[in-house]
C-alpha cells in the first residue's frame, strides 16, 4: 500500500487531527509515515495544508504535484486551490463548507460558484459529505474534521476497526464518544 | 516502542533520554514545539525564558553548574542569542549545552529567512543537521557527548520541515546525567587575558573537530548507478531520495565543520558533483574553497524552499504541468472575536501611522485594516517609534503610535521603553495585552501568571512597570469598548512625554467554553462600514448587504458598535 494524502483547508478546521490520525492509522498497520504540518501564522485563518504519506519506505514529507492519491478537502474553495495536487486516477473529497477568505468578505474578489465545475476539469473521481450538518446534528461544530474522516474511511476502503482505533490513540477520552458517533455517521453517509 | 514525532518533539525526547536537567526557550514558529515537549517531563526544569538571549544564558548556567541543558529558538532567535552564543564558545562548557535553533526557509511564519550555519561558522560551534525525527531524537542525543567531548557548545539546526514533520521515533530510556560543578575562572570569565587563551583553546578544538569529522558515521555516502554524486543535509536528503533515486548522495549530518577529507573521496569517484542546499551557498562555497569543484546555486537559487518537485526539474528537466486554479487567495486572519480588530479599526480610522511588531496584531497591517506600517524584529514597535520621535520631532509623535503584544513588550519591548523615557521622547505605546503569545499557539509568558508546567507565578503588572520605568501616562482600556479605545489613544497622544496604553482582554481563543452570543443583521442599509473590520464572519452579499456566518460568530459585539444603522443585534446560538 502506498497512499499520499493531501489534507487541505482554513487554518482552525482541524488538519491536522486529521492527520495525526492518518499517522496512527500507519503505525497500527506496521507502514512507515511522514506528516507534514503547518503551524504558526497561517493557521489563523489562512489557507492550510498537511501532506500525509503512507508506503513501506517514505523520504520526503511532501507530496509533489499531480502526485496526490486523495486531497481531503474541509472547505470548497480549498478543495480547487490544492487540485493541481491530484493524481489523474485520484479521488477529491470535499466537505461542503464554505469560508470566505478575506477578499472575498471585503468584496474584492468573488467567491467561485463554479467550484465543482472545475473539478471535474481533472482525472479525478469527486466525492461530496456535508458533514457541517452532521457535527451540527449531534451539537458540536468541531467534529467536523471526524465526520469527513468517517466519509473518507468508507470511500478509501480502509481498515473501519484499525481506523476507529487509530482516532482513540488521536482524540482526548473526552471527546472520544462524540468523535466516534461522528466518525460513524461520516462513515454512514458515502 | 516508537512514536509519531514531530522533529520539534524529537529533539526534547533526545534531550530527555540524554539527562538534561534544564530546557529553555522563547516560542517562534517553527521551534515552539521543542520546549513544550520538554516541558513534560517531571525531571527536566523548563521555562519560557523572556527571550532567546536569557534562554541561552539560563541554559550556559546550567551547564556551568554540570547540569546538560537544551536551549531552543527559531533562526531570528538566534540573533538575540548571539551575544552569549559568540562567546560562551570560548568558554565551553562543564555538562554538554545544545542549542536547537529552527531555520524557516520560504518564510511560512518568518521575517526574514536567515541561513543559520553562518552562525556556526562565525562563532566555530559545531553543528548537526537531521533528515527526520529519529535523527533529530539521535543527533540531539550525540550532540551532548561532542559539547563535553570537544568543550563547546554544539546546535542543532533544524528547518520548518524537519521541525514540522512528523515521523517514527524509536523511544528510549533516560540516563541521569550530572557533572561536579568545578570552578575556572580562565576558563569562564572572559576577560581579555582570559579570553586570549581560550580563542587558542577554541582553535585547537576546532582543529581536532575538522580532522575527527572525516570518520563521523553521521556522515555517509550511498552510491548509486549514477555516478553524478549529490552532496546535500537534512531535508533535502529526502528530497534527493525521491528525485534522483539512482544518483550516488553524500549525505551530511554534520555541517559544520564539513568533512572535507571524506567529501574529496566521494567527488575523486563521481563524474560531477551538485550541492544541493536551501538558502545560502555554504555548503557548496566551502567545498569549492577547499578545491572541490562542483555545481549549486547557479541551478538551485538562493530564496524559498525546495522539494523532490523542483530537484527534478532543476536536475533532470522534468517539470510536472498542471492547471494552476485561478482562486482568491486566503492569507491567514485575526479570529472572529480577536481583541485586536477593534483597536487597528480605530489606528486606521485616526489614520496614525504605526510601527508595529510581532504576534498575531502584525495581521494588522493587511487588509482591510491596512493599520501598521512597520515590522522589523521583536520590540522595533517602540524603539522604532522614539527614532521616528527623534528625527521628526514631539508634534509628528502625536500622529504616531507604537504597537506591541504582552509577549513581545517583555521579550524586547521593555528595553526601548526604558530607553524612550530616560532620552525624554513624547512616543505612546499601545500594548496589546492578550494575557498569551497568540501567534505561534498559546505559551504562557511572565505577564500571564502561570509558568511553562501551568503553575501559578507573579504576573508582572504592565502599568505599574511602565509606572516604574517613568511613564508618567499610563491608561488602561478594554478593546471591546471602542469609543474608550479611541477617546484614550486620542488623550494620550495629546500628552508631553511617554504614554503608555494597555489594552487588555484575554485572546479568544483561550476561552474553550462554547460561544453562546452571535450576531444577527436586521434592515442593513449597506454602508459596508462592518467590512472595514475584517471580521471572518461577516461577508458581503451579492446586493451589498452583509450576513453572518453563525458558525464563526462569538458575539464579540465590535461590528454593532460601528454599524451606523444599528442593524446589528445580539441573538442567541452562536458557534458551539
Amino acid at each position: 500500500m502506498k497512499l499520499n494524502i493531501l489534507i487541505v483547508g482554513v487554518g482552525g478546521q482541524g488538519t491536522l487531527l486529521a492527520s495525526k490520525i492518518f499517522g496512527n492509522y500507519a503505525m497500527l498497520i506496521n507502514k512507515d509515515c511522514k506528516l507534514s504540518e503547518v503551524h504558526g501564522m497561517s493557521q489563523r485563518g489562512g489557507s492550510v495544508v498537511t501532506y500525509v504519506r503512507i508506503a513501506d519506505k517514505v523520504y520526503g514529507p511532501l507530496i509533489d504535484k499531480k502526485q496526490a492519491d486523495v486531497i481531503i478537502a474541509f472547505e470548497e474553495l480549498e478543495a480547487l486551490r490544492w487540485a493541481g495536487y491530484i493524481k489523474d486516477d485520484g479521488l477529491i473529497i470535499v466537505n461542503q463548507q464554505n469560508l470566505y477568505p478575506m477578499p472575498c468578505i471585503i468584496g474584492k474578489a468573488d467567491y467561485p460558484t463554479d467550484i465543482y465545475e472545475r473539478l471535474s476539469n481533472y482525472k479525478a473521481s469527486v466525492h461530496k459529505i456535508n458533514a457541517l450538518d452532521i457535527a451540527a446534528r449531534l451539537g458540536n461544530l468541531r467534529m467536523t474534521n471526524i465526520a469527513v474522516l468517517g466519509f473518507a474511511c468508507a470511500i478509501l476502503k480502509l481498515d473501519k476497526p484499525t481506523f476507529i482505533e487509530a482516532i482513540k490513540q488521536s482524540v482526548s477520552a473526552k471527546t472520544l464518544e462524540g468523535n466516534l458517533k461522528a466518525f460513524e455517521e461520516g462513515f454512514g453517509s458515502v | 516502542m516508537k512514536k509519531l514525532l514531530l522533529g520539534d518533539h524529537a529533539v526534547a525526547q533526545g534531550a530527555y533520554e540524554a539527562g538534561i536537567k534544564v530546557a529553555a526557550a522563547y516560542p517562534g514558529t517553527p521551534s515552539t514545539e521543542i520546549t513544550e515537549y520538554a516541558a513534560q517531563f517531571e525531571e527536566i526544569r523548563s521555562e519560557w525564558s523572556v527571550n532567546e538571549k536569557v534562554a541561552f544564558e539560563v541554559g550556559l548556567g546550567s551547564s556551568m553548574a554540570g547540569g546538560r541543558a537544551l536551549v531552543a529558538m527559531k533562526h531570528v532567535g538566534l540573533n538575540v542569542a548571539a551575544d552569549p552564543l559568540f562567546s560562551f564558545a570560548y568558554s565551553g562548557v562543564n555538562a554538554g549545552l545544545v542549542i536547537a535553533v529552527a531555520d524557516d526557509p520560504g518564510m511560512h511564519s518568518s521575517q526574514n529567512e536567515q541561513d543559520s550555519r553562518y552562525y556556526a561558522i562565525n562563532a566555530h560551534v559545531p553543528m548537526l543537521e537531521p533528515a527526520d525525527s529519529q535523527e533529530a531524537k539521535d543527533y540531539t542525543m550525540l550532540a551532548f557527548e561532542l559539547s563535553e567531548k570537544y568543550d563547546t557548545p554544539v546546535i542543532i539546526r533544524l528547518t520548518t520541515r524537519i521541525a514540522h514533520s512528523r515521523s517514527f521515533v524509536e523511544i528510549g530510556t533516560r540516563k541521569e546525567f550530572d557533572r561536579e560543578y568545578v570552578p575556572d575562572i580562565r576558563k569562564y570569565a572572559l576577560v581579555p587575558m582570559n579570553a586570549r587563551g581560550r580563542h587558542i583553546k577554541v582553535e585547537e578544538r576546532e582543529k581536532q573537530l575538522a580532522k575527527d569529522v572525516n570518520s563521523f558515521d553521521i556522515n555517509k555516502v550511498e552510491h548509486g548507478t549514477n555516478k553524478i554524486g549529490i552532496v546535500c543535509a537534512g531535508s533535502i536528503y529526502q528530497y534527493v531520495k525521491d528525485a534522483l533515486p539512482d544518483y550516488s548522495v553524500f549525505k551530511l549530518g554534520m555541517v559544520y565543520p564539513l568533512p572535507i577529507e571524506k567529501i574529496k573521496e566521494f567527488a575523486d569517484n563521481c563524474d560531477d558533483v551538485i550541492v544541493i542546499e536551501e538558502l545560502e551557498p555554504y555548503i557548496e562555497n566551502t567545498l569549492k574553497a577547499n578545491g572541490i569543484k562542483c555545481h549549486g546555486k547557479e541551478l538551485t537559487g538562493l530564496q524559498g524552499e525546495l522539494s523532490s518537485e523542483k530537484i527534478k526539474e532543476i536536475i533532470l528537466g522534468e517539470k510536472i504541468t498542471t492547471h494552476i486554479e485561478q482562486v482568491p487567495v486566503r492569507p491567514p486572519v485575526m479570529c472572529a472575536g480577536c481583541a485586536h480588530r477593534g483597536v487597528f479599526y480605530v489606528l486606521n480610522k485616526l489614520k496614525l501611522i504605526v510601527t508595529g511588531d510581532i504576534g498575531c496584531y502584525s495581521l494588522g497591517c493587511a487588509e482591510p485594516l491596512n493599520a501598521m506600517h512597520s515590522l522589523i524584529c521583536m520590540g522595533a514597535s517602540v524603539s522604532g517609534a522614539h527614532g521616528m520621535e527623534m528625527a521628526k520631532g514631539k508634534d509628528y509623535s502625536k500622529k504616531n503610535i507604537a504597537v506591541i503584544g504582552d509577549s513581545t513588550f517583555v521579550h524586547s519591548g521593555i528595553t526601548g521603553l526604558i530607553d524612550a523615557v530616560y532620552n525624554k521622547s513624547n512616543i505612546t505605546v499601545l500594548i496589546l495585552d492578550n494575557s498569551t503569545t497568540g501567534m505561534t499557539g498559546h505559551q504562557e509568558h511572565p505577564g500571564t501568571g502561570k509558568t511553562i508546567k501551568n503553575e501559578q507565578t507573579h504576573a508582572l503588572d504592565f502599568a505599574a512597570l511602565s509606572t516604574a520605568c517613568g511613564v508618567k501616562n499610563v491608561a488602561v482600556v478594554d478593546p471591546y469598548d471602542l469609543e474608550a479605545v479611541e477617546k484614550t489613544i486620542k488623550e494620550q497622544l495629546e500628552k508631553d512625554g511617554v504614554s503608555v496604553i494597555v489594552a487588555k482582554r484575554p485572546c479568544v481563543l483561550l476561552d474553550k467554553a462554547p460561544k453562546l452570543d452571535c450576531v444577527e443583521i436586521e434592515g442593513c442599509k449597506k454602508c459596508g462600514i462592518c467590512l472595514k473590520l475584517g471580521c471572518p464572519a461577516i461577508r458581503k452579499n451579492e446586493d451589498k448587504s452583509v450576513s453572518v456566518d453563525s458558525t464563526l460568530c462569538i458575539g464579540c459585539m465590535i461590528c454593532e458598535k460601528v454599524c451606523k444603522s444599528g442593524s446589528i443585534k445580539k441573538v442567541a446560538g452562536g458557534s458551539k
